[in-house]
């Protein structure tokens, strides 16, 4: 990959970056919402289940998640192992594709 | 190699977020995958939230909150110099991550047990 | 401080090993002095570098007690550990011999970077105006008191692991260019600095600027350079 496509990872990595703060913190939050009133599996699902706005939510969480991990773990891989080159980034891509998708299906399984 | 170059703030906030980084990128397939089967069922999303009532289960959740929060925090630091051109402030910007990780990790202890 | 250091220094190349010298402690006295001591009383193969030793030129520094350092302005004193001194090459430059390093790929990296002033176009030959408080002048400024010393490139991480990246002085030099409104390579440098190992690699380490001798920030050039190479691959201008 050139200068050009190093750049443009870069700047993905900053995007995704700030998308997951926020995410992070309406993530948490609610999560601790939802173990000091003690919800229940039902209660959880009764507040998602087609529910639209908490279906984009995750689904913008899980795919910046993914995307983020994978730029991560490319530059660890490259720093850190010998391990870099077009095979490696295949790679990457291939386990974040399937990291978006474990996630999409989790989002899915909350609305549906 | 010597360590003695790399004793600095600034450096244990480079390995804490790389650490931390590292340890949730091989966790989020693992919590997305537990979920999304969980979820197929209400009843098994019930089994699934108990199980995490274990002791054990719980203290592994703080750990990744406390990771999380930690990232998060190192993150921000980042975007900080990288976006906003800190330099002074960067002492200040490594402690306030470390606070506000600590801050959350402790809150969500608090609040699962 | 009077008594004795004892000195523990690198000798051979790539292989060699750490060899004890005994060294008269003076009450004032640099790590340069301590080399040349040994250099000149103990033993004349020891091979170092060192020219102004008055911290302007840059070819003095060393790994003392495993913090890069230039030796020149450096007091014993404020570095020995209970009266000792371990002295080897800087880190991440090949060894010729001893104390010295081979600088050559450093520098070439200060090429490869874009570090050489091109005059911009119709720059004519009168001296150009520069407000001393325009924003652009002051991130020069803060820049160009750099002496090449490799301080910084020997201690960071990204420069052991990725061994394309251009480093902190390369970059920091072309930062204080790209500031320069005279002069008119800004597009061509901005491709040379960017993505791995360029601009991109760079993690914020900070240790270039903690230890810099001269107090310069490469970590703050670098992002500066982050956003411009950003800013203009979002133009299309990459
Ligand atoms: S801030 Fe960047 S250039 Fe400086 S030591 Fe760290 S990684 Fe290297
Ligand atoms: S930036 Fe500082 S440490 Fe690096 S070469 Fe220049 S003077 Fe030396
Ligand atoms: S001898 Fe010139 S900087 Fe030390």
């Amino acid at each position: 990959m050139g200068a050009r496509g190093e750049t443009w990872l870069w700047l993905l990595q900053r995007a995704t970056a700030v998308v997951l703060a926020f995410a992070v913190l309406v993530h948490l939050a609610t999560l601790i919402y939802a173990v000091r009133h003690g919800l229940s599996a039902a209660a959880i699902l009764a507040r998602t289940e087609g529910n639209v706005a908490w279906l984009g939510f995750y689904l913008l969480f899980a795919t910046a998640a993914a995307l983020h991990a994978g730029v991560g773990l490319r530059t660890v891989l490259r720093e850190m192992t010998p391990w870099r080159g077009a095979a490696a980034d295949l790679l990457v891509l291939l386990l974040a594709a399937l990291v978006a998708a474990a996630g999409w299906r989790a989002a899915f399984g909350l609305f549906a | 190699m010597s360590w003695r170059s790399r004793n600095h703030p600034n450096y244990w906030a480079f390995a804490l977020h790389r650490l931390s980084g590292l340890l949730l990128a091989l966790f989020l397939p693992l919590h997305f995958w537990a979920l999304g089967t969980a979820i197929e069922g209400e009843a098994r999303l019930a089994g699934f939230l108990r199980w995490s009532d274990e002791p054990l289960v719980k203290l592994a959740e703080v750990g990744l909150v406390v990771l999380l929060a930690a990232h998060l925090a190192g993150g921000l630091r980042l975007l900080a110099i990288e976006f906003l051109g800190w330099r002074r402030w960067q002492k200040t910007a490594v402690a306030l991550s470390a606070g506000a990780s600590f801050a959350v990790g402790l809150a969500f202890l608090l609040s699962v047990f | 401080m009077t008594g004795t250091l004892r000195v523990s220094v690198w000798r051979g190349a790539a292989a060699g090993r750490l060899v004890e010298y005994e060294v008269p402690a003076q009450e004032s006295q640099t790590v340069l002095d301590v080399v040349s001591h040994i250099q000149r009383h103990l033993d004349p193969t020891l091979s170092y570098r060192f020219a102004c030793r008055v911290g302007m030129c840059g070819s003095c520094a060393m790994s003392v007690n495993g913090v890069p350092r230039w030796t020149c302005r450096t007091h014993v004193r404020r570095v020995a550990r209970d009266g000792r001194l371990e002295l080897r090459p800087l880190a991440n430059l090949p060894v010729i011999k001893d104390l010295a390093v081979e600088m050559g790929e450093f520098f070439a990296k200060w090429t490869r970077a874009g570090g050489a002033f091109v005059p911009a176009p119709g720059l004519g030959p009168d001296f150009a105006r520069v407000a001393p408080d325009a924003p652009a002048r002051q991130a020069a400024s803060a820049g160009i008191e750099c002496i090449g010393c490799g301080v910084c490139y020997a201690a960071c991480d990204v420069v052991r692991w990725n061994e394309e990246f251009l480093g902190p002085a390369a970059l920091n030099r072309a930062w204080t260019l790209l500031n320069d409104v005279r002069d008119g390579a800004g597009a061509a440098r901005l491709g040379a600095v960017a993505g791995d190992a360029g601009c991109h690699a760079c993690h914020s380490q900070q240790s270039c600027a903690l230890h810099c001798p001269k107090h310069l920030d490469p970590t703050a050039a670098i992002a500066g350079l982050k956003r411009a190479t950003a800013m203009a691959a979002l133009r299309g201008a990459l």
